[in-house]
């Protein structure tokens, strides 16, 4: 579904991606693990074309789409829930969600799909005229998630989900991340909390200085000495 | 199944006929309220007060525009009586020139809605495309700058602007001179320094408030609409929506033609008025600090509270006359502690019935 080869992005001197290979298959959930500036946002800022790579292929559902602008990419059906989640702070939690349909105009298939992310997050319904900026952390999230599915993605590009938020909280968006694969949607997960992204997904990929180190099945990378003793905790 | 839900979402559409009725019944509103302050109520309250509610007519059309771009956008302009003046010389060059070239003199032709007031509203449709198009070469540099870089630039072009209109050649008034003249030379003659004089009186209340209430229309409902909504994300996260799909440099320059249309449309209304003269120091910089004070004060993208501090900024000063020398230091210190205690606006991004006191009030008044 998603193919990177040989990805390169500069910011001015310095080189963050340094040839990164990294595919996902329709209907998996695929993890991006890595220590802190490893390149993990880096990577999907340019999957979704708010960076332009300066040198590589990324390639969609078989058509190149390195360099397009965000607003055509998410028209091909790639959203991207940013890091620190972003939410418009004096909107309503509603009109938050309404912005994430943005590039769509089938008002019958947004009313459906606000219906399915209510149903994911009932707390959203509960606040939905509540202003966002004065939900939780955590509430927070799963609206800044909420918000990425109303544009209908076939890929979801999920930016540390877990970051800065309570334990409790967590084992509940990671929780919602399984509901939102098996809905349908294929995941691609950026986190530093290696040990959570690796439970839930199928395969991984350990990111050190811009480079691809690691790639195997997430059980296999839980398991193996390298990953536990540098993103585990031994 | 199939007709079943044909029927319901029939039920539930609105008929035709409301639809027309709920799309043209606040134009129809407008048009009503400015006819019965221009017929009505201008003459009872004598010249003087109608002046004061000409002026402040015109200032809401300028702080409810500009409160789309620093409002809605988030967006710090401080050039925005550069766009009055673009359109105020715009409408005024068509006025001016176009009655002695089509009636050979200033002579006003006909009453309300007679062949003048038709050139005026021409021309101040032509100030507004003249301005919008100036919006649009200071929306570009938007693009790259944000915060006090823009704001740099766009008070750049304001100065660029009054210095070349400080530039331009002495009216001319001579029917025969005006009529062998080329185009160019008309659009350079209108008055440098001294001011465009001799422009007819052709604004009154009517056309003020028509533009006014179009003004402030127009913005409530892009704020209520996808696009108005896209706008306000770009102020509140850009990043965010970006990723959304939101062409946001798109919307930042559109955000700035807009505004600018209606700046060119309130220098039009101006460059008319009764008592004023079009002249470069009169839109320079201060004027762009007041609008810039009106937005900041009635609440950064609050339609209502940008129109009732425009009000209150060109009301009070006449109330309180005496201490008018201390003007722009009441203005920057009440800038000053706006910023500190309440950077959002009094308002915020509320209307006036959507502050809970008044939310109250209305539910109990029911």
């Amino acid at each position: 579904m998603l193919r990177l080869n040989d990805l390169h992005v500069h910011y001015g001197a310095v080189h963050a991606l340094q040839g990164v290979e990294l595919e996902v298959n329709q209907g998996e959930i695929v993890t991006l693990i890595g220590s802190n500036g490893a390149g993990k946002s880096t990577t999907l800022r340019a999957i979704s074309g708010m960076l332009r790579p300066s040198r590589g292929t990324i390639d969609f559902e078989g058509k190149p789409i390195a360099g397009l602008a965000p607003h055509v990419v998410v028209g091909l059906g790639i959203a991207h829930s940013p890091e620190g989640r972003g939410v418009f702070a004096n909107l309503t939690v509603e009109e938050n969600l309404q912005v994430g349909a943005y590039t769509r105009s089938d008002k019958a298939g947004i009313a459906e799909d606000m219906k399915k992310v209510y149903g994911l997050f009932p707390r959203l319904e509960e606040r939905r005229r509540q202003l966002a900026g004065t939900l939780s952390g955590g509430e927070q999230q799963m609206l800044a998630m909420g918000r990425a599915l109303l544009a209908r993605p076939r890929l979801l590009l999920l930016d540390e989900p877990s970051l800065g938020l309570a334990p409790q909280i967590v084992k509940v968006i990671f929780q919602i991340i399984r509901d939102i694969n098996a809905l349908g949607t294929t995941i691609l997960l950026v986190e530093q909390n290696a040990h959570k992204a690796l439970e839930v997904a199928n395969r991984g990929y350990v990111i050190e200085v811009g480079k691809i180190v690691l790639a195997d099945d997430a059980k296999v990378l839980a398991a193996s000495d390298e990953v536990r003793k540098a993103y585990l905790g031994g | 199944m199939e007709a079943s839900f044909q029927d319901r979402s029939a039920a539930l559409r609105p008929s035709m006929g409301k639809a027309a009725v709920s799309a043209l019944l606040p134009p129809a509103v407008v048009i009503g309220l400015a006819a019965l302050l221009h017929f009505v109520i201008g003459p009872a309250i004598g010249y003087f007060y109608a002046k004061v509610l000409t002026d402040v007519g015109i200032a809401v059309v300028m702080a409810v525009s500009l409160n789309l771009v620093n409002g809605y956008t988030g967006q710090f302009s401080i050039g925005h009586a550069a766009f009055m003046t673009v359109g105020g010389y715009a409408a005024g060059s068509v006025v001016y020139y176009g009655h002695y070239l089509i009636w050979g003199s200033l002579q006003q032709q006909g009453g309300f809605l007679g062949p003048s007031t038709l050139l005026y509203v021409v021309a101040l449709l032509v100030g507004g495309l003249a301005a919008a198009l100036a919006g649009f070469v200071v929306g570009l540099p938007s693009l790259r700058l944000r915060g006090d870089y823009l704001a740099i630039v766009t008070l750049g072009f304001g100065e660029i602007v009054r210095v070349l209109v400080t530039r331009t050649n002495d009216v001319l008034f001579d029917a025969d001179e005006i009529a062998a003249a080329s185009p160019v030379t008309l659009l350079t003659s209108v008055g440098g320094s001294l001011g465009f004089t001799g422009l007819p009186f052709l604004t009154n209340l009517f056309w003020v408030w028509v533009a006014a209430g179009a003004v402030i229309l127009f913005s409530y409902r892009l704020k209520r609409s996808d696009q108005g909504r896209a706008l306000l994300s770009i102020r509140e996260d850009e990043i965010a929506a970006e990723a959304m799909g939101i062409p946001t440099t798109r919307f930042k320059v559109q955000a700035f033609v807009y505004a600018a249309f209606f700046a060119g449309i309130a220098g039009g209304l101006f460059a008319h008025e009764v008592g004023t003269t079009l002249n470069p120091q009169e839109l320079g910089f201060q004027k762009s600090f007041e609008v810039v004070i009106m937005v900041v004060l009635g609440g950064m993208g609050s339609v209502t509270g940008t129109t009732i501090a425009a009000a209150a900024l060109v009301i009070l000063p006449e109330a309180l006359r005496s201490f008018s020398d201390y003007r722009m230091i009441a203005y920057a210190l009440t800038l000053i502690l706006v910023m500190l205690l309440r950077p959002q606006g009094l308002m915020g991004l509320r209307e006036v019935w959507e502050i809970p006191a008044v939310r109250k009030l209305l539910r109990s008044g029911r």
